[in-house]
């Protein structure tokens, strides 16, 4: 273990402070990713810089019937929130999809933000991967990669984003706020993780320095249901192979409104713009849905052994789109 | 005082219970002794070639470190007996993850840091890890695991086939399993004035002392090798391992106590693992059912310093009879790390293949298959023709089909829905052999009217202490409460591992004989006991080599009820039902757990459980317990075990079958039929993950 300094302090100008005058310094919230990371060898921070004393745990709404969440508020305390659970059970549904009760309790909503993918060639420093040491290659695209990404990989990567909570995020349309050293910026969270492209080291577009604060939603549209969706290889405490987050709006037979989110396939959230661009307007049916996912998925490129996932997602996608048109639709949960 | 005698069977409370879940159970990691050091293993990540320099400089420079040891400097062993344990010994390097280093520090964190700084450097050879069914490389060998023999053959098998009616022709494939389990393999070392003391995970620490002996050129009164609590092993501590070689050599070239404990990611590699097989059975039936012709067919792999072969034909020669039959076992030898022993070896992998295919047959056939096994319920062992001393399995399928509610299946695949949910049940039968190795025991009657019972077996979790204390008070005719037990140390009575599920009737048949003797020595005894009591002891040298004319086994049944979700292909198991004939079940409480220990075990083997190389580095991938999927809670829903007592007079005195095993032996194939049953695929490939289901959905 390299050693480490380890601060905790109490306001956000010191935490961006801190950081700024140590190189190799990461901010620490639940350490349910990072200290694995820090075990593993992949990480090793000259300082943490202990979050959870900021005043950043709570949930507040705003004036116009949105909700403020704080970078520190336990992901268990934010699936359990009332107006999380009464306006946006996609997030809830998330939440709760991910990882164990254990790690729910102490992981953050902005430690779940920044979790790196869990690529067994990440995690291996032995071998090499273009993430963790930039140019040294990706042995995942002809190796281990059933697990990986089928969209907007790049020769470099193709690792995928491993939270679920980003997923309902991205479909929510939140806004994630950050405080720098330059000050603050708001970033909407679909463009706050990136496509890998030739700089796979950077999972997303926070600046050196610059601490996760908050995550925004907007108010709930009314009339729009929402649901997340999760498929995996063990009943609990498994990523998804593939997940779909999705809110739904119809009238008169008809899509006023749809936002759709695929996770387990990509680098980020997958926002599927194409299959929500042509859900607009069309008829709420099996038909109209399977006809937008065949286009969203048209420029999927799985590798060899993750096909699976092409037809997986879009299976998913459609089961939710057609459930959240029969609000009191088929059950969820696995049958006991 | 007068006590009440306490009968075997009670649902007694396993003794450490309550130590355990307060923390006060010592593990191998945790006793330090004063100026303890701390080892960190450092594995090779190369699949095959040598080591052609280690440069410890860096290493050496973190405050903390001892020393780096290495082929160059660690102390020289005699050539132990199993391969694997010729560690630090040479420069070459057999598979990935082979321990080619090994830091010392006075800590953990500093022993790791200079883990981190070594540099190794290699000189790699082509390596091969990828087993293919026709692998230019097979070999049939003389022996499976077990002693069995490679192959068997009765009859014309070929000739039987051909001319049989209804057949089924079936190639099924498993990858490797890890055994994972909880307690990391862990030893602490140290030598007083040339007295080795060794705190080792193990299952049984007398093959530890063994093997310790052995390598190191010492009398076994040189070493004592305690195995007090042992968080699971599941046959991957059933042999020696190389922590117990690794601290002793680290202990004796650093003057210091030294601990070592191999970290998850390590832990695959150098711990052996379920070997993959790639199993070809056929089976020719007549049309009312009767099996005339049965061949099963392994391929599997094993290391390039070593020959594991899993016996997984060796079930079918046991289970139903049929005029004519062939079972072999062929192996390559590729650059993979060694397998080895894991919790039913050749049963879990050759019933998988055996109970699907007889499934198959079933469907073929238009059969039942609870009924195509009670008509080829055979008689007497096939392969062996001896007698059985008792065989269950008809009792534990009409048992199992009536608990279950299986009369009336519909048995038409793919035809019964529940919302998303697709409904099958399935139906495997289970077998495992009665095994029994020499033991002794010693029984001691204390002044103060209460009892102590020494023997060196071991408690990997399944509750040795509280059973054996059931035994001796039967045989004393007092409560359990009155009985002391020592166990997991090699300064008691030799006794045999806790392996093959047959701890409980070795160690307790050593027990009875002691306790027995004790017994008869009280009742002719007048008056108060001598301050020093009385101690007896018991040998089952003679009673253990005797050869038996019965074929000994336990059987059972497993029924299982899966519902597939039409959409994603995900499976869960609703109901799994299994009902055994063991013997004498001797504790209720701890055998349930042991039972239900197994099926959800299969359960994993079945669903989540899987285990790839990577080709290009010929490691496995899953380095961890988040990436291996071991079943959770959330998969373990409805878990029955049952069982039918029975009196076999042929196997011991306390009348007992081993019961750590059967458990997960027949549990994938009831899942895997049933899955079969609810989507009308059949998957001859597990784990069942959603990719497999998926292209048989709607």
């Amino acid at each position: 273990m390299k050693p480490f300094g380890y601060q905790r302090p109490t306001t956000t100008a010191e935490a961006v402070r801190l950081c700024a005058e140590g190189p190799g310094a990461r901010f620490l919230g639940g350490g349910t990713n990072l200290v694995d990371l820090m075990k593993l060898g992949v990480e090793e921070p000259g300082l943490l810089i202990d979050v959870t004393k900021l005043p950043l745990d709570r949930v507040v709404r705003t004036p116009d019937g949105g909700l403020r969440i704080g970078a520190t508020v336990r992901n268990s305390d934010l699936a359990a929130h009332p107006d999380v659970r009464r306006d946006h059970p996609v997030l809830t549904q998330a939440l709760l999809a991910g990882a164990s009760g254990q790690l729910r309790n102490t992981a953050t909503t902005g430690g779940n933000l920044l979790q790196r993918t869990r690529c067994s060639y990440f995690q291996d420093v032995s071998k090499p991967c273009n993430k963790r040491l930039p140019g040294s290659g990706c042995p995942a695209r002809e190796g281990s990669h059933r697990d990986l990404a089928i969209l907007g990989h790049s020769p470099e990567c193709v690792a995928t984003n491993p939270s679920d909570m980003a997923v309902a995020l991205a479909a929510l349309d939140a806004t994630v706020l950050l405080l720098g050293p330059e000050g603050e910026r708001a970033v909407p969270v679909t463009e706050f993780h990136r496509l890998p492209g030739e700089n796979p080291d950077q999972d997303t577009v926070i600046r050196p320095g610059e601490l996760i604060t908050e995550v925004v939603l907007p108010p709930p549209a009314p009339g729009t249901a929402s649901r997340y969706r999760k498929a995996r290889d063990r009943a609990s405490y498994a990523f998804a192979l593939v997940s779909v987050a999705a809110t739904l709006q119809v009238d008169a037979g008809r899509v006023e409104r749809a936002t759709l989110a695929f996770g387990g396939v990509a680098h980020r959230p997958w926002r599927a713009r194409r299959a929500e661009a042509e859900l607009l307007g069309a008829p709420a049916t099996p038909a109209a849905f399977q006809h937008a996912l065949i286009a969203e998925l048209a420029e999927a490129q799985p590798l060899r052994d993750n096909a699976f996932k092409v037809d997986l997602v879009r299976r998913v996608a459609l089961d939710v789109l057609g459930e959240l048109c029969e609000p009191q639709g088929r059950e969820t949960a696995p049958a006991t | 005082m007068p006590h009440a005698p306490q009968l075997t069977g009670a649902p007694v409370v396993r003794r450490e219970a309550r130590d355990k879940v307060t923390g006060t159970a010592r593990y191998a990691a945790e006793h330090t002794p004063p100026g303890t050091l701390y080892a960190w293993p450092v594995p090779a990540t190369i699949a095959a070639g040598r080591v052609t320099a280690v440069r410890a400089v860096d290493a050496l420079a973190v405050p903390g470190v001892h020393t780096v040891l290495t082929h160059d400097n660690a102390p020289a062993l005699a050539e132990p007996e199993d391969p694997i344990l010729a560690v630090l010994q040479s420069d070459r390097v057999p598979h990935h993850g082979w321990p080619i280093a090994l830091v010392v520090a006075d800590s953990p964190e500093a022993a790791r840091t200079g883990a981190g700084r070594l540099l190794v450097e290699y000189e790699s050879t082509e390596h091969d890890v990828t087993l293919t069914e026709d692998h230019p490389g097979l070999y049939t060998p003389e022996k499976a695991n077990g002693g069995f023999p490679a192959v068997r053959k009765r009859g014309d098998f070929e000739r039987s086939f051909a001319a049989a009616p209804v057949q089924v022709d079936a190639t099924y494939r498993l990858t490797s399993l890890h055994n994972h389990p909880m307690e990391p393999h862990a030893a602490t070392a140290w030598w007083v004035d040339g007295h080795l003391t060794v705190h080792d995970s193990s299952q049984g620490s007398d093959a530890v002392r063994k093997s310790l002996a052995r390598v190191l050129g010492l009398g076994p009164e040189h070493i004592t090798v305690v195995s007090e609590h042992v968080g699971g092993g599941f046959g991957s501590k059933g042999t020696t391992r190389p922590q117990a070689i690794m601290a002793a050599m680290a202990a004796r070239h650093t003057g210091h106590p030294v601990k070592m404990v191999f970290p998850r990611a390590q832990l695959a590699e150098v711990v052996g693992h379920r070997a993959p097989t790639i199993q070809r059975v056929r089976l020719g039936a007549d049309l009312e059912g009767a099996l005339q012709a049965v061949s099963q067919e392994i391929v599997t792999h094993t290391s390039t310093i070593k020959e594991f072969v899993e016996q997984a034909a060796v079930p079918a020669r046991v289970m139903y009879g049929s005029p004519d039959s062939t079972t072999t076992h062929r192996v390559a030898a590729l650059d993979v790390p060694s397998p080895s022993w894991m919790r039913a070896p050749g049963e879990a992998s050759g019933m998988y293949a055996l109970e699907s295919a007889m499934d198959e047959l079933a469907s073929a056939l238009g059969m039942d298959p609870v009924e195509l096994r009670l008509l080829n319920d055979p008689a007497t062992e096939p392969d062996s023709g001896r007698p059985f001393s008792s065989r269950g399995l008809a009792a534990c399928l009409r048992e199992g089909a009536t608990r279950f509610g299986w009369h009336g299946r519909d048995p038409r695949p793919a035809a019964r829905q529940e919302g998303r949910w697709l409904l099958g049940t399935g139906v495997a039968s289970a077998t495992y052999p009665v095994l029994v190795s020499r033991s002794t025991a010693r029984a001691h009657a204390a002044a103060d009217g209460t009892f102590r019972i020494e023997v060196n077996a071991t408690d990997i979790g399944t509750g040795a202490r509280t059973v054996l204390a059931q035994i001796a008070a039967s045989a004393l005719a007092t409560d359990a409460d009155t009985v002391d037990v020592r166990i997991g140390s090699t300064d008691l009575p030799t006794a045999p591992l806790a392996g093959g599920s047959s701890g409980t009737a070795s160690w307790g048949w050593a027990v009875h004989k002691a306790a027995t003797a004790l017994a008869a020595r009280l009742a002719d005894h007048r008056g108060p006991l001598p301050a020093e009591g009385f101690t007896t002891t018991g040998d089952t040298e003679e009673e253990t080599a005797a050869e038996s004319p019965y074929a000994r086994h336990a059987f059972g049944a497993h029924f299982a009820e899966t519902a597939v979700d039409s959409v994603t292909g995900e499976v869960r198991v609703r109901r799994l039902l299994g009902v055994y004939a063991a013997g004498r079940i001797l504790n209720a409480r701890t055998a349930r757990s042991q039972f239900t220990g197994g099926m959800v075990m299969g359960i994993g083997m079945a669903l989540t459980e899987g285990s790839a190389i990577d080709p290009v580095f010929g490691d496995f991938t899953a380095k961890d317990l988040a990436a291996y999927h071991v079943p959770v809670n959330a998969d373990a829903l409805d878990i029955q075990a049952h069982w039918i007592e029975e009196d076999d007079r042929h196997l011991n005195p306390m009348g007992s079958k081993g019961i750590g095993e059967i458990g997960i032996v027949g549990t994938a194939a009831a899942i895997g039929n049933a899955v079969r049953h609810a989507t009308g695929a059949r998957l001859r490939e597990l784990p069942l993950t959603p990719d497999r289901l998926l292209p048989y959905l709607l």
